[in-house]
């Protein structure tokens, strides 16, 4: 029981530590790629987190969850099309996008259950990919290039690479933190005793619909955050961030990791990231190696990396 | 007694329900009173999931009312009904098994509180609702058993616990769905004794197989064979009765 809360606790404190200090080894020995990697990790680490809230805690598979990296994407690269470059205006922007997407497709979503959910979120995925598709003024199927970052009250944090990281850096802590505090209170209770017996709910009096369509909102959103920045980390936007293969990514992710800890899909995030980096420097052929690989982990690695660390 | 007192807590008015040619319910009427147990007992394909379904609100008559504590509540929902005061525990054990035994009964606690939109209090160390949830484990007989995970309890013990969380709801009447299926001798007695010790604060409708347990318990029984009741009364009066002895107890049956 003791060990169980300090790996709790401990875990996600040291993997923060050890994020928090990516900076300065690239800083002593001098390797920039690494710093760049790791911001594009922390992004995707973002939108696993928001994941896992939905699908660890609340059984909802989502396979439409990357159209929210494009839509935020797209927020900010409209705007600054339109050279709107204030991050003020575009991050909200590109989050209420977001959440209003996720509140008309959850709605509908989330009168299905299980296979159905699956198929109907991925349904709505592919119906934002193939309208940025189409989006001709803005690039279409090439994407759109942005010309600069975004602007945070004149201060440039955007574009020093060390600066940028530690915004990516807090804000993938704060997400996770209020998520967390949020999975522990009578919210999270709810999320997760529906998942464990949905009539057992109702016949306490409540209706998970409305918890659930809560959680779907906010996930989308925050995901929609992390599109923001994946915009201006890549200062390039386009449809490829919202393809479906990008939605079963992230479920691997979350599941790789150990998913319901929301720390776990952070893990996964690094891991799944580093894996393919990895392994496509060896041979261009490296998913042949890397599909199994997953299937092993998932298959006898229960509960992810993380059950892997508990030693379950 | 006044008027309101004396009025039934559920009425069940011409319930029909039909799949097809095959009639599940017909016409059933029965009342349950404030501070009885009325036991509903039928041999198995009676209908009696169907009626019970019927009452809690997942599935819809096609003719009828259900009259709860004086309001219609025939076009309400699950968990509408249950926020009215219908508690219920299932035929097939309900527990939310990755939960402490606590954690279950605290959150039918919250349930009661109205919307569960609050985000960030620590609900583990959240007082108000775990000493209220305390309350109902103590009435259970359950407190010593408070921080094990629910799906870890026996059998018999997931039942008083359903028993708990129903109560937890402030319920103005139990629905017990057959809350002695598959428990032991013992186990069932410490049922029989916990419903008898709420049997004055709460009615209880009580679908049960377990004839001992029901003549032990109930105030009035009905007995629903094919759909339809045919007999309502005192348990003497039911023991004695020819129609019930014939279609349902039977003549091995030493009631």
């Amino acid at each position: 029981m003791m060990t169980r809360r300090l790996t709790a606790v401990g875990l996600p404190a040291a993997l923060f530590v050890v994020l928090a200090l990516v900076p300065l080894y690239a800083g002593v020995f001098d390797d920039r790629f690494v710093l760049l990697f790791a911001t594009r990790i922390l992004i995707f680490a973002i939108v696993a987190v928001s994941l896992d809230f939905i699908l660890g805690y609340g059984e909802m598979v989502s396979f439409g969850h990357a159209a929210y990296i494009g839509l935020g994407a797209y927020a900010v690269g409209i705007l600054a099309e339109h050279d709107v470059w204030a991050a003020w205006i575009s991050f909200p922007l590109a989050m209420a996008v977001c959440a209003l997407f996720a509140l008309v497709t959850g709605a509908i979503s989330l009168r299905t259950r299980g296979v159905y959910f699956i198929m109907i979120t991925l349904a709505f995925g592919q119906m934002a990919y193939y309208t940025t598709t189409s989006l001709s003024a803005y690039g279409g199927d090439d994407g759109l290039t942005m010309w600069g970052r975004s602007e945070l009250f004149g201060t440039g944090l955007f574009n020093g690479d060390t600066s940028f990281y530690y915004i990516v850096f807090g804000v993938l802590l704060a997400s996770y933190l209020i998520l967390k505090v949020m999975t522990r209170s009578r919210f999270g209770r709810v999320l997760e005793g529906a998942k464990q017996n949905e009539a057992r709910m109702e016949a306490i009096g409540i209706d998970p619909y409305r918890y659930r369509l809560t959680a779907f909102v906010l996930a989308g959103t925050i995901a929609g955050l992390a599109g923001a920045l994946m915009a201006n980390q890549a200062e390039f936007v386009s449809p490829a961030y919202m393809s479906w293969h990008r939605s079963g990514e992230l479920i691997v992710m979350v599941i790789l990791g150990g998913m319901g800890h929301l720390h776990g899909a952070i893990l996964g995030a690094i891991a799944y990231m580093v894996l393919e980096e990895t392994l496509s420097g060896y041979t261009e052929h490296w998913r042949l190696i890397f599909g199994p690989l997953l299937i092993l982990i998932v298959l006898y690695g229960k509960g992810g990396l993380l059950g892997a660390i508990r030693g379950r | 007694m006044t008027v309101s007192e004396a009025a039934p807590i559920l009425e069940l008015q011409g319930l029909n329900k039909s799949y097809g040619a095959l009639h599940v319910t017909k016409d059933v009427s029965l009342t349950v009173r404030r501070g009885e147990i009325h036991a509903l007992i039928g041999p198995n394909g009676a209908g009696k999931t169907t009626l019970i379904g019927q009452i809690s609100g997942s599935i819809a008559p096609n003719s009828g009312a259900i009259v709860f504590a004086g309001e219609d509540v025939s076009s309400l929902g699950v968990a509408q009904r249950a926020r009215k005061g219908l508690g219920r525990s299932f035929q097939i054990t309900a527990i939310l098994p990755a939960f402490s035994v606590l954690e279950n009964v605290a959150l039918a606690v919250q349930a009661k509180d109205g919307h569960s939109f609050r985000f960030f209090k620590r609900a583990s160390s959240d007082a108000e609702l775990n000493n209220r949830a305390k309350v109902y484990l103590e009435m259970v007989g359950m407190t010593a058993r408070a921080g094990l995970r629910a799906g870890d309890l026996s059998h018999g013990e997931k039942r008083v616990l359903e028993v708990a969380i129903a109560l937890a709801g402030g319920p103005k009447l139990m629905l017990l769905d057959e809350p002695m299926a598959g428990t032991g001798p013992e186990e069932t007695e410490r049922l029989v004794t916990v419903l008898h010790g709420l049997k004055a604060k709460i009615p209880m409708l009580l679908i049960e197989h377990d004839m001992s347990a029901v003549f032990q318990l109930a105030d009035r029984i009905s007995v629903l064979v094919y759909g339809e009741i045919i007999a309502s009364g005192a348990p003497e009066d039911i023991r004695r009765d020819p129609a019930v002895r014939e279609a349902y107890l039977g003549g091995e049956s030493d009631l």
